[in-house]
């Protein structure tokens, strides 16, 4: 059994997350927080254990610190294994010089050495800025069922979404036969998940083709699939129907975190058979005080609460001091909102002051334009003066 | 800590004092303050003090414990040297089921003969408090003492007194009288059941007592031998709570909706570690209501809960109102129930429009796994 694993995942953890900025100038995407006391990592993660697959290696580049930290040896997720279990695995130097990762097919092309330690038949490549549940080795038995190469997880979205993803075109067995990027009109609404299930020595020989060709973006969407396709490789769709979102604007990540106050949205946190697992905090219960309100919300361990909170999410050691207002908001880990202020449709990240009388965000009614209203946004360590005001779509990212 | 310290932790002292909760556990392992058992304290304590070899003596029932500690790993003793150790009874020659701790520490005495301690903290688990043993340590060192024992001074009952060691001390701090269940009230020096001694000291009593017959540390050595050792008390002030009945466990829990109390008991720099449960956050529903109470994660709220407190995994239903209770781990309260001063235990299932009235002073017990 430590000659070879049957499948080893590589999860893409390396990207900036630009579009939530305010979140991501100190840590990578994969790691911000989400539900209450999780970090998206967790989802892929928990997915691979609860899969089968104990073998992941994480490929970080952007901010690792906070990453590294959070994955640590890999115990709360039971990756902590003599033989597999996880690995980060940042750029390195090699005796011909040093390379950054550039783009996602080279990643995999310079991590080509740990696959190849487990001898593995197929290898799956995940994303870090997903939330989802999903059986990978139910789609990996479909892709030894199909005898294929290559498997691509794909949802069928609606048609206006459609244009904002990787289009994959399928004949009546599931077959890929076309493929298109962000397509304007979409001639098929299913759209890939960046989820990708490859035989390892298909994928290795196409990788290291993509290596040589100076002329490549090397990357999996523009080079890998449309290369594979020409080569006449097996390429099928694998259709998948849970609860899926891409959390890579703030707008999403804030609706992807109101979906979990949703009861008619299918992400249940709460399943025993397929459990999330997370680093969890070492704190006593949260406390919820004698004036508190709280309603359709979701509180974790350690906090506060003496103010009123409503379709919020609030992670763990979060204060919020009596006559303080949460709603429809997002307060990440250790943030304290004193007596009086109001914090309405805003995410406030990591270890934030919200000085009383501050104001942050506002209720889409109340604004008469609605082009001018947003998500509003603190970025970490961020303290809001007494009184100040953050409004709707502002993103800050230094003190006000 | 600068000295080599061994812990040896009790965990089935105590136990006959609330008989309900430790029908199938040992005191170590009866649930506490929304996600803890109370061996948490004590282990959390050493770790944090920086005891890194802790054996914990058990006697029946400790699959719970068994079960809760695992490998030590929460509290950082899953250690290659040191580290956490089970120490149920050995059925050799002369020891199996103990009556007393001497007798106890005697059946584990490889155990504690193969540490490279120099001293040795002893504790039961029926006290609820956060302890730094550095200070203590320091103390027992500097006075020469033989034997240092920890109490505290409280204004106790006569109920909280038979069930408690009480301690007369001199002006130097010197025990000079110990009394063992006494029929006494008021102020008095309470042992919290913490003593520190040499392990070579431990090695000499643990053998003079096998050889003499004496199995109690407390009757034969502390009362026993007041006058011929140096005995000192160490006085401990911060927030304890001594669980000595069903109402004081009641009381102690409660204590924890007190943010005095909670900021004395989880201090930012001496956390209180415990099983990791991986559960979501807690829900509260549309409807929800929650004043004064301690909710854990995991627990889904529907209905009104007022100064309770709630365990991981803990449900309650549309329309309830649980008051003044302590809801342990994955009960389920269905829709239109009353509980008023209940204490249930683990998994138990209560259905819809039942009504469950206790009093503070006798809380209503509900047994592990009971439907209603």
């Amino acid at each position: 059994m430590y000659t070879k694993k049957e499948c080893v995942a590589l999860l893409l953890a390396g990207g900036q997350g630009s579009r939530l900025y305010a979140l991501t100038q100190s840590m990578a995407k994969p790691a911000v927080p989400y539900g209450g006391k999780y970090r998206i990592i967790d989802f892929p993660l928990s997915n691979c254990i609860n899969s089968g697959i104990d073998t992941v290696g994480v490929l970080t580049q952007y901010q690792p610190l906070v990453l590294h930290d959070y994955i640590g040896n890999g115990q709360p997720w039971d990756l902590d294994k003599q033989y597999g279990g996880v690995h980060a695995l940042p750029p390195y130097q090699t005796a011909g010089g040093a390379e950054w990762y550039e783009g996602t097919a080279n990643a995999i092309y310079q991590n080509i050495p740990f696959a190849d330690r487990y001898n593995p038949e197929y290898v799956i490549i995940l994303s870090g800025d997903h939330i989802y549940k999903m059986d990978y080795n139910a789609m990996l038995r479909y892709h030894k069922e199909k005898k294929a190469d290559a498997t691509i997880a794909v949802l069928d979205v609606s048609m206006e979404e459609a244009s904002r993803f990787g289009i994959m075109i399928t004949d009546k067995d599931n077959n890929i036969i076309d493929f298109e990027e962000k397509p304007k009109q979409p001639r098929s609404t299913l759209a890939s998940m960046g989820i990708y299930i490859f035989t390892w020595s298909k994928l290795k020989k196409y990788l290291i083709a993509n290596e040589n060709d100076k002329t490549a973006t090397k990357d999996f969407g523009k080079n890998i699939i449309p290369d594979m396709m020409k080569g006449g490789e097996k390429l099928v769709a694998y259709a998948f129907d849970g609860y899926w979102k891409d959390v890579g604007t703030l707008d999403s990540l804030w609706e992807a975190n109101m979906d979990l106050l949703n009861p008619n949205i299918p992400i249940d946190l709460y399943d025993p058979d397929w459990k999330m697992y997370s680093r969890n905090p070492v704190l006593p219960p949260a406390y919820v005080g004698k004036e508190a309100n709280v309603e359709n919300s979701m509180i974790s361990e350690g906090c506060s609460i003496d103010g009123t909170v409503d379709f919020s999410v609030i992670f763990e050691g979060v204060t919020i001091e009596k006559g303080a207002v949460v709603t429809d908001s997002i307060i990440m880990p250790g943030s304290v909102i004193r007596a009086g202020a109001v914090v309405e449709y805003a995410i406030v990240g990591e270890n934030c002051v919200v000085e009383s009388g501050a104001h942050i965000g506002a209720r889409p009614e109340t604004i008469e334009n609605r082009d001018d209203w947003g998500i509003a946004v603190v970025g970490h360590n961020i303290t809001v003066s007494q009184n100040a005001e953050v409004k709707p779509k502002q993103i800050i990212s230094e003190n006000v | 800590m600068n000295e080599k310290v061994l812990g040896i932790i009790f965990a089935n002292m105590h136990e006959d004092s609330i008989s309900d909760l430790t029908k199938s556990r040992t005191m170590g392992s009866v649930l506490f303050g929304g996600r803890y058992r109370l061996i948490d304290f004590v282990l959390s304590n050493m770790a944090n003090s920086g005891v890194d070899e802790v054996g914990v003596i058990t006697k029946s029932n400790y699959q719970s414990l068994l079960d809760h500690l695992g490998s030590g790993r929460e509290w950082d003793l899953a250690r290659k040297k040191g580290g956490l150790h089970l120490l149920p009874p050995f059925s050799h020659v002369q020891s199996g089921i103990y009556r007393g701790r001497l007798e106890a520490l005697y059946g584990v005495s490889d155990f504690i003969m193969r540490s490279d301690a120099d001293y040795v903290i002893m504790s039961d688990c029926d006290i609820v408090t956060s302890m730094d043993f550095n200070p203590i340590l320091e103390r027992h060192i500097e006075t020469k003492a033989d034997i240092t024992v920890v109490y505290s001074r409280d204004v106790i009952s006569i109920e909280e007194a038979r069930r408690s060691t009480v301690f007369g001390i001199n002006e130097d701090g010197r025990i000079n009288d110990v009394m063992i269940h006494p029929s006494i009230s008021g102020c008095a020096n309470v042992s919290l059941n913490i003593f520190i001694v040499s392990k070579e000291f431990l090695k000499n009593i643990i053998l003079e007592g096998a050889a003499r017959g004496l199995y109690s540390f407390e009757e034969e050595i502390l009362r026993g031998r007041t006058h011929e050792y140096n005995i000192m008390g160490y006085c401990h002030n911060n927030y304890h709570k001594k669980i000595y009945s069903m109402v004081s466990y009641f009381e102690a829990n409660m204590d924890l909706l007190d943010s005095n109390n909670r900021a004395q008991l989880f201090p930012e720099n001496a956390p209180v570690y415990t099983k990791v449960r991986d559960n979501p956050p807690a829900k509260y529903a549309i409807g929800a209501s929650v004043k004064n109470s301690l909710v854990a994660d995991g627990c889904i709220i529907e209905g009104t809960v007022e100064n309770c407190i709630l365990f991981r995994g803990a449900k309650v239903g549309r329309g309830s109102v649980v008051k003044d209770s302590i809801i342990m781990q994955d009960t389920v309260i269905g829709q239109k129930c009353s509980l008023d001063s209940v204490i249930t235990d683990k998994n138990v299932k209560i259905s819809d429009s039942r009504v469950l009235t206790g009093s503070k002073h006798y809380p209503l017990y509900i047994g592990k796994g009971a439907e209603i």
